[in-house]
């Protein structure tokens, strides 16, 4: 590999050779931020001189540039490339205004048999000489993008006291030839970067609003395969579907409740869209909404006592919260918290419950915005257009949502500070309707 | 009954009230042929042959029955007074033909949410479901489904595209 390449090339070239067709391209907006934790990951040794079909170096890098916390060091940057603690000269990394260095190398494991690899990294603190952190991992070809994840998790962990959500899936709905006879509509979930997309479900008919179960397991969503809008459950491992909610009229927008027991949904059964709760054990339901507007969009506190929703009564889409008593039903009336402008919809709570992410219409551009719940005060993350379904990370420093570029569906991620932006472009078709997984694995191993 | 009479004011009187009574029995003539031609219809309701004479009447240019598509300004489920009338010409259509089944489906533009347009596109068509109804549709030949956003006929993200988006269609079927 030219080593002497910008980065950005070298990650589009590295890319381009090693992954499938339908895989995604991941183009950084922003990288380099000023005032961010200075980092440089150096890439990892391959074993006996034999490159790998991922860069982990690259991915890590990556996946820390999108949080906006980090300033990482360019690769055409770097002149030295020790891949042990004991071969870094700290004061030539000082020198570069580097505070935070990784190395790693990768080692043919003998004990998985052939295509086995045992990973390896250390994050040290240049001023202090020391190491912070340092594991190692068994791994193979298929495997090696989630190691690299793991180890983003770590380092993202060690240097911010946050948990990382680089090992985290996304759903989305894929949609193309939609105005002619071929249309068609897919489910998908990818790895939170974009990459080892699967196709969960394709269909000739819409499909809509993916929702992901507390343990990651299930995906609740909205298909059109019986001529009108319904929900389904479909278990990713099995495949298995069953559907919940085809009462008359709509079913849509499920949510499920933090203990798993309820799904919220927007049903019209009753004449006109409103909020319900479904118990999924006793099939009960609640109405939570009676108006004569469209209630519509809700979402659960983590905390799982109340939701928020969209409602018109107003004049306008609004966002409201509502509490839920432990049986589902609602406590109370709703109350409106979004007040600026004269549309605002699609909230979705922070993993906190101290922000909530929304769309914001205004002088005909839809964007991403998200208020502090205490404050009351509203910042608009994208600059974009058409911004629809944003989804908070499972530590809640980002936002994947949908938007429109060259006429294009695609998904980009915001940090929700505003300060980092990274698109992910798309290989075929329209691309909407994120949704962010919770955390897969429990924690350990710091991350 | 046919007068003489030399007065010329009173003749034309006469030849006015002949006139009304040929244009009445003329009128009488023509509703007595369309009962008949109804009540053969119903006789021949399910073959193809019927389904050729509804297909034509509703694809007839100059019939308003050939205008099933209604358009609807931004962010509202207002049926315009032109539309108005043309539903009205599907209402008695389908009230004069109770076997024939329409569904009526509503559509939004792609600015803003996804489920939010769901709801809109619920509400367009229910304002058209239920002028239907007033003016003659029984509630079982009429069915409603709203698509949203997920279903347009125009891409672009102009208000050419939006405008042709914003829709109400109606989906005949049963014949």
């Amino acid at each position: 590999m030219n080593l002497k390449l910008p980065l950005l090339t070298l990650i589009l070239l590295a890319l381009s050779w090693f992954t499938p067709a339908s895989a995604r391209l991941n183009i950084e907006i922003t990288g380099g931020l000023e005032g961010g934790i200075p980092i440089a990951i150096v890439p990892f040794a391959p074993p006996d001189g034999a490159a790998l079909p991922e860069d982990i170096a690259a991915i890590v890098t990556a996946d820390l540039g999108r949080t906006g916390l980090f300033s990482t060091m360019p690769r055409d940057k770097m002149t030295q490339f020790p891949n042990n603690g004991k071969d870094i000269d700290f004061t030539h990394w000082r020198a570069q205004a580097m505070d935070n260095i990784v190395v790693g190398r990768i080692l043919p494991d003998a004990r998985q048999g052939a295509g086995g690899y045992q990973i390896e990294f250390q994050l040290f603190d240049s001023s202090r000489r020391s190491q912070l952190s340092g594991f190692s991992f068994q791994a193979n070809n298929n495997t090696l993008r989630l190691v690299a994840h793991q180890i983003s998790d770590i380092i993202y962990k060690q240097l911010t006291g946050v948990r990382g959500s680089f090992n985290t899936h996304i759903s989305y709905i894929m949609a193309e030839d939609v105005i002619t006879d071929k249309r068609l509509y897919r489910l998908a979930v990818a790895d939170s970067d974009g990459f080892n997309e699967k196709i969960v479900l394709t269909s000739k008919h819409p499909l809509m609003s993916p929702a992901w179960s507390p343990n990651g397991k299930q995906l609740a969503y909205v298909s059109f395969e019986e001529g009108r809008s319904m929900i389904y459950l479909q278990e990713l491992a099995t495949g298995k579907r069953q559907l919940i909610a085809s009462y008359p009229g709509i079913n849509s927008a499920p949510r499920w409740s933090p203990d798993s027991k309820r799904l919220a949904m927007a049903l019209s059964r009753d004449g006109n869209s409103e909020i319900y709760t479904l118990t999924l054990d006793s099939k009960k339901l609640e109405r939570v909404t009676n108006s004569y507007a469209i209630d519509t969009e809700p979402d659960w506190h983590p905390s799982g006592k109340s939701l928020l929703f969209t409602s018109d009564r107003g004049g306008g889409p609004q966002i409201y919260t509502i509490g839920i008593d432990a049986n589902g039903a609602a406590i109370g009336q709703p109350q409106r918290i979004t007040f600026e402008g004269k549309y605002n919809a699609r909230g979705t709570f922070s993993p906190d419950g101290n922000l909530i992410a929304f769309i914001h219409g205004r002088d005909n551009s839809y964007r991403v915005a998200v208020q502090d719940l205490q404050r009351g005060t509203m910042r608009i993350l994208t600059k974009s257009y058409l911004d629809e379904s944003p989804s908070f990370s499972a530590n809640g420093i980002m936002l994947i949502y949908a938007t429109e570029h060259n006429h294009r569906g695609v998904l980009s991620s915001v940090s929700v500070d505003g300060r980092a932006s990274t698109r992910l472009n798309v290989t075929r078709g329209d691309v909407r309707e994120p949704a962010w997984s919770p955390y897969l694995l429990p924690e350990s191993q710091g991350n | 009954m046919v007068g003489c009479s030399s007065d010329p004011e009173v003749r034309d009187d006469e030849q006015a009230q002949m006139e009304a009574e040929a244009a009445a029995r003329a009128e009488a003539e023509r509703l007595a042929r369309e009962r008949q031609q109804a009540m053969s219809d119903a006789a021949t309701v399910g073959s193809a042959a019927y389904a050729k004479k509804i297909e034509a009447m509703l694809s007839d240019p100059s019939s308003p029955l050939s205008n099933h598509v209604f358009y609807f300004p931004y962010d509202s489920a207002e049926v315009s007074s032109g539309d108005r009338e043309i539903i009205g010409a599907h209402a008695e259509f389908l009230a004069s033909h109770p076997e024939i089944m329409v569904t009526v489906e509503g559509h939004a533009d792609e600015r803003g949410t996804r489920e939010y347009n769901l709801a809109l596109g619920e509400r367009r068509a229910m304002a058209v479901e239920m002028l239907l109804k007033v003016q003659g549709a029984a509630d079982k030949q009429l069915q409603m489904v709203s698509f949203g956003e997920e279903r347009p006929v125009a891409l672009g993200n102009d208000e050419q595209a939006w405008s042709l988006n914003r829709r109400v269609e109606l989906i005949y079927s049963g014949y």
